[in-house]
């Protein structure tokens, strides 16, 4: 070297030991440390392990969207769980003279038609709407989900009857099927009767999902690998081939949530949903419906209210699908 | 192309049976006796109640009845409703006033979700794309009957531009505002589908050499993209026709309007079995028609599908 300093990476001042030849050796070896294999070679042990929910969550963490419907996911659950919390008004105390009264202190979205405190009724509305979404929904993704995972595993004349079973349900049009099967229930229905005829109509959408899911993932090469070192069908199904499948199943019953409360809404609303004893937004947007003309805000807030609901669920499956998207992933 | 129509047909037929038979069971295991309510209070006398039972089928088994009943839909002797009407009469007059309806809010939605969400897909991440993937959220989470009473109560009522409620007047424009109702749902979904559709075909390997050809934007953007995102769309489109004739129960309550959903309403509370089953039987034949339509128009759409 003209000016006589030498690379930096073999200081002899530092790496002495490295540069000088080892008893035995004819040839100059250099350290591994010293070479650029130890750049290609060296692995990152400190930077997290990357997988489709790690990801996932680095995107949504960035998404408005995702926080927004998060918040009101929890507030909702949170008035569901405890009405008593946001108001001290109980709903079922109507006084006839407060009919369709305007809002006064302590009642802040005014009295319906009955009398009965709008506020309060919105409130003590939701864990109907939010319990038969929730329910509905599990027992859809465990009906869709074991029906569509089982067809798509083992493929075959199960595949073929299983398929042909979800077309037939498919056929029947969701409220059409709830209304008359509601009509079986109707002495003495509960909200698990309508969370019955919700998931047994529902399931169809879910299955299919799941059936493509678990056909594509069950060629993949770790599955070969799982098969080859002896496990079982059933434990390759369980530990591989669900939990890398769960992606938009989970997709689809956050947005099948947010529709099945609409469904049950709409129900009410006809009358074939929940008992009229229930406190529901469906009761209580089909009952304003006759004081709308005049008081339209006795429609107005059970309907936010409701569409509120369904739209975090469906804003939230939103997110999350564009999340768990390689291909919709903003960077 | 022939084979492969029957071959779809032949698989029509479980669905068929399956759907129709899963019906059957559910309308006759309703609670109650319905000829014993067809006498009020006083009830009937046995021999009556025989005599009406025997003239339904409602004496023989289950299974056999079902089998009069398939058998009456194929020779079109549909018998008559529990109050004496034809039910061929009931079914023709309400299915025209639903189908109009129903492909009213199917131009609707196709051409106002195809439209806007084709402009939305082409401008993805802008502001238009933005709100308007926000309104259409919105629509999809209101549920119908919500819609329905606040345009009826604005549009219809308060600023008079349509009429409030359709009644005998089975009119284009007196169907509009409820075809708009039925349709709004679907157009949403039809929106999210086109504007996604567009804009992954956007960045599709046949775009970019139908630009590098030296294509005008405008004739790639028109023709190749619009018609290769249409695909998923017809797939909805077609199996929703079906949805918005048996969805149509809500609209057409709403909008008084003597059709399918009303019919097949009144029939359900009333406890008129035999008209419920043809009506639903109908609407599952009109669903699985449409669906085998949608498989077919595939090969014109996208040459690629070739069906052996």
């Amino acid at each position: 070297m003209p000016d006589g300093t030498m690379p930096a990476h073999s200081r002899p001042s530092e790496d002495a030991t490295a540069s000088t030849p080892r008893p035995g050796q004819t040839h100059f070896v250099a350290d591994v440390s010293q070479t650029p294999v130890a750049v290609v070679d060296k692995v990152d042990e400190s930077a997290p392990a990357s997988s489709l929910w790690r990801d996932a969550w680095r995107d949504l963490r960035h998404r408005v969207l995702f926080w927004v419907s998060a918040a009101l996911i929890l507030a909702v659950l949170l008035v569901a769980l405890f009405p008593g919390l946001f108001t001290s008004v109980d709903p079922r105390f109507c006084e006839l003279r407060n009919s369709l009264g305007n809002p006064q202190s302590g009642h802040p979205f005014g009295f319906d038609r009955q009398g009965c405190d709008v506020y309060s009724r919105v409130v003590y509305g939701a864990r109907a709407s939010v319990s038969v979404g929730v329910l509905t929904t599990i027992g859809v993704v465990l009906l869709g989900g074991l029906m569509g995972a089982l067809a798509g595993f083992y493929g075959r004349w199960f595949d073929t009857i299983l398929s042909r079973i979800t077309d037939i349900f498919f056929a029947i049009p969701l409220v059409l099927a709830a209304i008359v099967l509601g009509q079986v229930f109707s002495e003495g229905r509960t909200v698990l009767n309508v969370v019955a005829v919700l998931t047994v109509f529902g399931w169809p959408q879910v299955a299919r999902i799941t059936r493509g899911a678990v056909m594509s993932v069950k060629n993949n090469d770790y599955v070969t690998a799982s098969k080859a070192l002896g496990a079982s069908r059933l434990s390759i199904l369980g530990r591989h081939v669900i939990p890398n499948a769960a992606a938009p199943i989970i997709v689809v019953a956050t947005v099948s949530l947010g529709t099945f409360i609409v469904a049950e809404a709409t129900l009410s609303f006809l009358g074939l949903g929940l008992p009229q004893n229930v406190l529901s937004w469906g009761h209580d947007i089909a009952t304003a419906q006759s004081s709308l003309r005049t008081n339209p805000s006795v429609l107005l807030y059970p309907s936010v209210a409701l569409a509120l609901t369904v739209l975090s669920f469906i804003m939230m499956g939103d997110a999350v699908r564009d999340a768990l998207d390689p291909k919709a992933r903003k960077r | 192309m022939v084979r492969y129509i029957g071959r779809r047909l032949l698989q029509m037929i479980p669905v068929f049976i399956g759907a129709t038979l899963l019906i059957y069971l559910m309308v006759f295991a309703l609670p109650g006796d319905p000829i014993q309510a067809l006498g009020g209070d006083r009830g009937l006398s046995p021999a009556v109640a025989d005599q009406i039972r025997s003239q339904f089928n409602l004496d023989k088994p289950l299974i056999v009845q079902y089998l009069l009943f398939l058998k009456g839909i194929f020779t079109f002797d549909l018998g008559n409703s529990f109050s004496g009407q034809p039910i061929f009469d009931v079914v023709a007059r309400a299915f025209p006033v639903t189908i109009k309806l129903a492909l009213m809010a199917l131009v609707i939605e196709a051409v106002l979700g195809v439209g806007i969400g084709f402009i939305a897909g082409l401008r993805k991440g802008g502001i238009f794309d933005g709100t308007v993937l926000l309104v259409s959220l919105v629509v999809i989470a209101v549920p119908t009957f919500v819609i329905g009473f606040v345009l009826q109560f604005f549009v219809g009522v308060k600023a008079g531009w349509l009429p409030p409620t359709v009644g005998g007047d089975v009119s284009l424009k007196s169907l509009l505002m409820p075809a708009i109702v039925l349709g709004a749902v679907s157009f949403a979904y039809v929106l999210r589908l086109t504007r996604t559709s567009v804009a992954e075909n956007l960045s599709a390997d046949y775009v970019r050499t139908a630009t590098a050809k030296g294509l005008s934007r405008r004739r790639v953007v028109n023709v190749h993209v619009l018609r290769n995102s249409l695909i998923p769309v017809i797939t909805f489109l077609g199996a929703d026709l079906g949805a918005l004739m048996g969805g149509a129960i809500v609209t057409e309550g709403i909008f008084n309007i003597a059709g399918v959903g009303g019919t097949l309403y009144q029939a359900i509370i009333r406890g008129e079995p035999t008209t419920v089953v043809t009506f639903v039987t109908i609407l599952v034949v009109v669903y699985i028609i449409a669906n085998l339509l949608v498989d077919l128009l595939y090969a014109v759409l996208d040459p690629r599908i070739r069906y052996a």
